[in-house]
C-alpha cells in the first residue's frame, strides 16, 4: 500500500508538471498573475514595513538640516527654471524648422514613476517587478527607464504589478546606436550573470570604430524602445568570428543592482 | 516522534507550506546576499529535505507542487519549471529516510548541500529542455556554490525551528506518574 502511495505521488507530480509546462503561453501568462495575486498582502505588508524607517526618520530630523535641504531644492528650481525657459525656446525653433522642412512631429514622452517592490528570485533571470499594472495603463513591451537610461521593457503584467526584463536578461534585446561619426550600430545582449552592470554590444560591423568612453543608445529600431535613450558607454572592443563583426563591452548607465524608483513610458 | 498523528502531520503540512511561500516571498525581496554575494540563495530544497525526512510522501508532493509553482510566479520561470527538481529531491531522500541519521546536525547539512546544489541544476536542465535560454556562465558556478552553501546552512536551522515549533504546537502526551496505587508497600509492623 506504501508502495502504491508513493508511485501514485510520483505520477500525479509528473503529470501535473507536465501539463503546466505545455500550457500556451497566454494560459501560462494567466495562471502565473492568478498566483502572483496571493502574494498581494504580503506586497502592502512589505511596503509599509520598509516605509516605517523613513516615517520614524521624518520625525527625526532636525529644522536646521530641512531648512538646508529647503534652499539647495530653491536654488536647483531656479536653475531648472532658467533650463527649461531655454529649452522651451530652442522647441519652439525645432517646430518652426520642422514645419519649413516638413519634419514629422516629435510625440512628447508620457512617463509613469514606480517603485520596484520585487526582484527574480532565480539568479538565471534578471527580472524585477513594479507597482504599477494594467489599471494603471501597463502593458506588454512598454520600455522602462530611470533619469540615468535604460532599464528594460516590460514582459508581463497583472492588475496591480507587472513584470520588468532588465537590460542584462538574454530575453532583452535592444537596438542600440554608437555614438561616434560612423554611427555604427549593435545588438545589446547580456554580459554574465555576476556582473549586471556590464552588457556587450554584438553585431558591430567589422571595421566600427569605436572608443573608450563613447556613448551608446537606442535606436529606436525594432518597435519597442524609443530612439536616443541613453544605455551605457563603451568600455573596450574586440573582433569576433575572424574580423567578421565586432564585440564591445558597455557599461550600463543605470545601475542595475540597486534600482529602487522606474519610469514606464507610455507611447 | 515520526509516528505523529494524523492531526499534527496536516498542522505539519500547513506549518511547511506557510514557510514555502515565506521564503518565497522572502528571497524575492530581500537581496542583503544578493548584494553581497551576487547570488540569491534558494530556501526550498532546504524545506524539502526536513519535509522529506519527517513527513509523509503527500505532504513532500504538496510542498514540490506548491513552492514550485510559487517560485515560478514570482521569477521568470515558465511556470511547473521547478515543480519536477524539487520533487525528484524530496522523493530521494524520502525513499531513502529510514538509512539516514536525520537527528544528526552534520547529515542534515550534507543533505541541505545535496539537494541545494541538485534541485537549481535540474531546474536549469529543464528550461534548457524548455528551449529557454537562462542566463548562464562561469558566473553560474560561483552562484551555484553560493546556493549550495546558503542550503546547507538553512537546513539545521530549518530543523531546529520546525522542532520547536512541533514541539510548542503539537499534541504532547501527557507523562504517566510513577505512582501506581496497586504497587503501595505498606510499612505497618504487626503486633
Amino acid at each position: 500500500m506504501l508502495k502504491q502511495k508513493h508511485y501514485i505521488a510520483l505520477g500525479a507530480v509528473t503529470l501535473a508538471t507536465l501539463l503546466l509546462l505545455s500550457l500556451p503561453p497566454s494560459a501560462a501568462s494567466r495562471l502565473k498573475l492568478a498566483i502572483g495575486s496571493w502574494f498581494l498582502p504580503l506586497f502592502g505588508l512589505a511596503g509599509t514595513v520598509q516605509q516605517l524607517p523613513g516615517a520614524a526618520a521624518d520625525t527625526l530630523l532636525p529644522r536646521r538640516e530641512l531648512l538646508r535641504q529647503l534652499e539647495a531644492l530653491r536654488r536647483e528650481n531656479d536653475q531648472l527654471r532658467a533650463q527649461a525657459a531655454q529649452a522651451g525656446a530652442i522647441a519652439q525653433e525645432n517646430e518652426q524648422f520642422r514645419v519649413l522642412f516638413g519634419w514629422q512631429r516629435q510625440i512628447p514622452w508620457k512617463l509613469k514613476l514606480a517603485n520596484v517592490v520585487m526582484r527574480d528570485p532565480a539568479n538565471w533571470w534578471h527580472t524585477v517587478q513594479i507597482d504599477l499594472g494594467t489599471r494603471d495603463g501597463v502593458r506588454e513591451n512598454l520600455p522602462v527607464l530611470t533619469t540615468e537610461g535604460l532599464v528594460g521593457r516590460v514582459s508581463s503584467a497583472s492588475y496591480t504589478h507587472a513584470q520588468v526584463v532588465l537590460i542584462s536578461d538574454p530575453n532583452c534585446k535592444v537596438s542600440a546606436i554608437v555614438e561616434n561619426p560612423a554611427r555604427d550600430m549593435g545588438i545589446i545582449s547580456p554580459g554574465g550573470p555576476l556582473d549586471n552592470s556590464f552588457v556587450e554590444l554584438s553585431y558591430l560591423s567589422g571595421n566600427a570604430t569605436l572608443r573608450a568612453g563613447q556613448n551608446v543608445i537606442s535606436s529606436g529600431l525594432g518597435g519597442v524602445f524609443p530612439k536616443g535613450i541613453p544605455i551605457g558607454q563603451i568600455v573596450d572592443a574586440r573582433p569576433v568570428e575572424f574580423g567578421l563583426y565586432t564585440e564591445a563591452r558597455v557599461k550600463l548607465a543605470v545601475n542595475l543592482g540597486s534600482l529602487e524608483q522606474v519610469w514606464v513610458w507610455f507611447p | 516522534m515520526f509516528d505523529v498523528p494524523h492531526s499534527m502531520n496536516f498542522l505539519q503540512t500547513i506549518l511547511i507550506l506557510a514557510a514555502a511561500f515565506l521564503a518565497v516571498f522572502g528571497e524575492a525581496t530581500l537581496g542583503g546576499v544578493r548584494q553581497w554575494l551576487s547570488a540569491q540563495v534558494d530556501l526550498l530544497p532546504a524545506l524539502m529535505v526536513y519535509a522529506a525526512l519527517n513527513t509523509d510522501i503527500v505532504t513532500v508532493s504538496v510542498l514540490a507542487v506548491f513552492g514550485g509553482l510559487w517560485f515560478d510566479t514570482l521569477s521568470a520561470n515558465p511556470p511547473g519549471v521547478s515543480i519536477l527538481p524539487l520533487f525528484a529531491v524530496g522523493y530521494v531522500i524520502w525513499l531513502q529516510r529510514e538509512l539516514i541519521l536525520r537527528e544528526l546536525p552534520f547529515a542534515q547539512v550534507v543533505l541541505g548541500a545535496i539537494a541545494s546544489a541538485v534541485a537549481p541544476v535540474l531546474s536549469v536542465l529543464v528550461l534548457l529542455t524548455l528551449g529557454q535560454q537562462p542566463l548562464l556562465g562561469w558566473g553560474s558556478l560561483w552562484q551555484w556554490l553560493v546556493m549550495t552553501a546558503g542550503g546547507a546552512v538553512a537546513t539545521p536551522v530549518i530543523f531546529v525551528l520546525f522542532d520547536w515549533c512541533h514541539h510548542a504546537l503539537g499534541y504532547q502526551p501527557p507523562s504517566e506518574p510513577s505512582f501506581r496505587p496497586d504497587r503501595e508497600i505498606r510499612r505497618d509492623r504487626k503486633i
